[in-house]
């Protein structure tokens, strides 16, 4: 318990010295499009293939489960779309991204930390937390968000080509469905969560990047650390906002 | 010149240093020498400030850097450069870019200055062909070639070399000697190296200061170590058969 607190200490210490003095504003924009390239570009691949085939899914199963006459078949689109842009796209993004962008992080500062090159930043008087920390977090706050619309329409999109290719309804019920009682509001509570998951996994993942003692294999294990901390911490957040925010 | 008074390190309940005094003048070549384990890295850290000292004081020409203000002591850093034992050079820029790196950070200069100094740091170095280069494309000398010109970009008062020479062949570490000698007599540096390097002591030691456990135990030059009689300081020394022989010659 105690290690816990000291750990969330030294955590927050490290996010408020990320926010603190920054080089040259040319410098730290060039930093943030390079992270914006890395972290951005470089996941867009897997999320759209993830949201695609979870959209067809969740669109299939709502069809399967639909078995009273009662209920209209644009439930389907309606059900698809408000499960994507509740809970699939915002968090089982993250989740993702949380396993690859996070290690991808805490090595990378894991690295420059056992070979010195944190060292070297300080030396010359850059303040390394700033230098390294803060345009990945900013370019995952900017980048998440949009990643997360990306995955919503294309979700949406593979649940009615599930529907329309295996003939369960036809293109215009899901439609229908899917345009109906839209809430403005989901959409935006989802592009919170989307947020606050970037922030949470790229300052997590950092802490445990930053904090390597040791070698190669320690750099390792931080990059595991960095994985289920920041999902734990994703989960968590999810749960919180949920209830603040829909109830 | 950076004074050392009375300097204690501790870690936990470990004392690693004790009570280290010493002044290292400029255009000087100072090395600290001493078994592995002796504190070297450690000393070295308090001195640039990576590690903060238990107690004590380290000057740098009259301030007091242990007490120095948070700007103050940014003024005195960005007079030090350092070359880390394994070089240290950052992995996602090539070599031109990471001598530039420094002058981008802290100077006003305009792309074609910028681009000159990186010219004039590396042919200092003689790496004249490796400007486009990353770090993993180099071999380890070239590597600490170009973090002596990253160092040096921005006209360092004082030089910090933590073991220049390891994992080096010989020749090419008294390559890297020369050059360490070259820069501090040019650009009159004090220049401090941790070593634990024979050949490195013999051809640019112009103060040496041998730490043992954690305590300064001798101190000297290139030419009166090899005349001393120190029993733990000539069991250091010449440690090898091929270096007693050696020492029967002088
Ligand atoms: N951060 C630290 N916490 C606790 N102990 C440390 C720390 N850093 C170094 N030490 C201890 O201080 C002692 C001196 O280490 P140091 O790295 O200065 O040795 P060195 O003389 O540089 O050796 P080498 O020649 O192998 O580099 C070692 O015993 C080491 O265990
Ligand atoms: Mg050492």
């Amino acid at each position: 318990m105690l290690k816990y607190l000291d750990n969330f200490g030294r955590y927050c210490l490290l996010v408020i010295r990320s926010f603190s003095k920054s080089p040259k504003a040319s410098i730290m924009r060039e930093l943030i499009v390079r992270e914006l390239d890395n972290l951005g570009i470089g996941s867009l691949y897997i999320v759209s293939i993830i949201s695609f085939f979870m959209g067809a899914v969740a669109a299939i199963q709502l069809a399967a489960n639909i078995d009273s006459p009662l209920i209209p078949m644009s439930t389907v689109g309606y059900g698809t779309r408000e499960t994507i842009i509740l809970e699939f796209s915002p968090t089982v993004i993250a989740l993702i991204l949380a396993g690859k962008v996070g290690s991808n992080i805490a090595s990378e500062i894991g690295t420059m930390r056992v070979t010195e090159q944190i060292d070297a930043l300080e030396i010359m008087g850059v303040n390394s937390a700033n230098y390294l920390i803060f345009p990945k977090i900013i370019a995952s706050l900017i980048i998440n968000p949009i990643l997360t619309v990306i995955s919503m329409i294309l979700g949406i999109y593979g649940g009615y080509l599930a529907c329309t290719t295996t003939g369960l309804i036809d293109g215009t019920t899901y439609l229908y469905g899917a345009t109906m009682d839209f809430k403005t509001f989901h959409f935006i509570y989802a592009l919170i969560k989307s947020a606050v998951f970037a922030f949470v996994i790229a300052s997590v993942s950092a802490f445990r990047g930053y904090y390597v003692e040791g070698g190669s294999q320690e750099v390792g294990k931080a990059s595991t650390k960095a994985v289920v901390n920041s999902s734990i911490s994703i989960l968590l957040w999810n749960f919180i906002l949920t209830r603040l925010l829909l109830l | 010149m950076i004074e050392i008074k009375n300097l204690n390190k501790v870690f936990g309940d470990r004392q690693v240093l004790y009570d280290i005094n010493a002044v290292f003048e400029p255009g000087k070549c100072n090395l600290i020498i001493g078994q592995s384990g002796s504190g070297k890295t450690v000393l070295m850290k308090c001195l640039v400030g990576l590690l903060e000292p238990t107690s004590g004081s380290i000057i740098y020409s009259g301030i007091d850097f242990t007490k120095a203000s948070e700007n103050e002591r940014k003024k005195i850093r960005q007079e030090i450069g350092m070359v880390f034992q394994g070089g240290a050079l950052f992995d996602s820029m090539t070599c031109e870019e990471n001598v530039a790196f420094p002058l981008r950070m802290f100077t006003n200069w305009n792309k074609q200055k910028i681009a000159d100094r990186v010219k004039f740091c590396l042919e200092r170095v003689n790496l004249s062909h490796a400007h486009k280069l990353y770090p993993s494309e180099i071999s380890g000398g070239m590597k600490k070639r170009v973090a002596i010109a990253r160092a040096i970009a921005l006209n360092p008062k004082y030089l910090f070399f933590d073991e220049p020479n390891s994992g080096l062949d010989p020749q090419t570490g008294i390559v890297i000697d020369q050059l360490i000698q070259e820069i501090t007599r040019e650009f009159n540096t004090t220049t401090i190296v941790n070593t634990h390097d024979m050949n490195s002591v013999v051809e640019i030691g112009d103060k040496i200061i041998y730490i043992r456990k954690g305590y300064k135990h001798w101190e000297g030059d290139s030419s009166s170590i090899v005349k001393s009689n120190n029993p733990e300081l000539i069991d250091f020394v010449f440690a090898t058969k091929l270096l007693k022989r050696v020492q029967q010659t002088f």
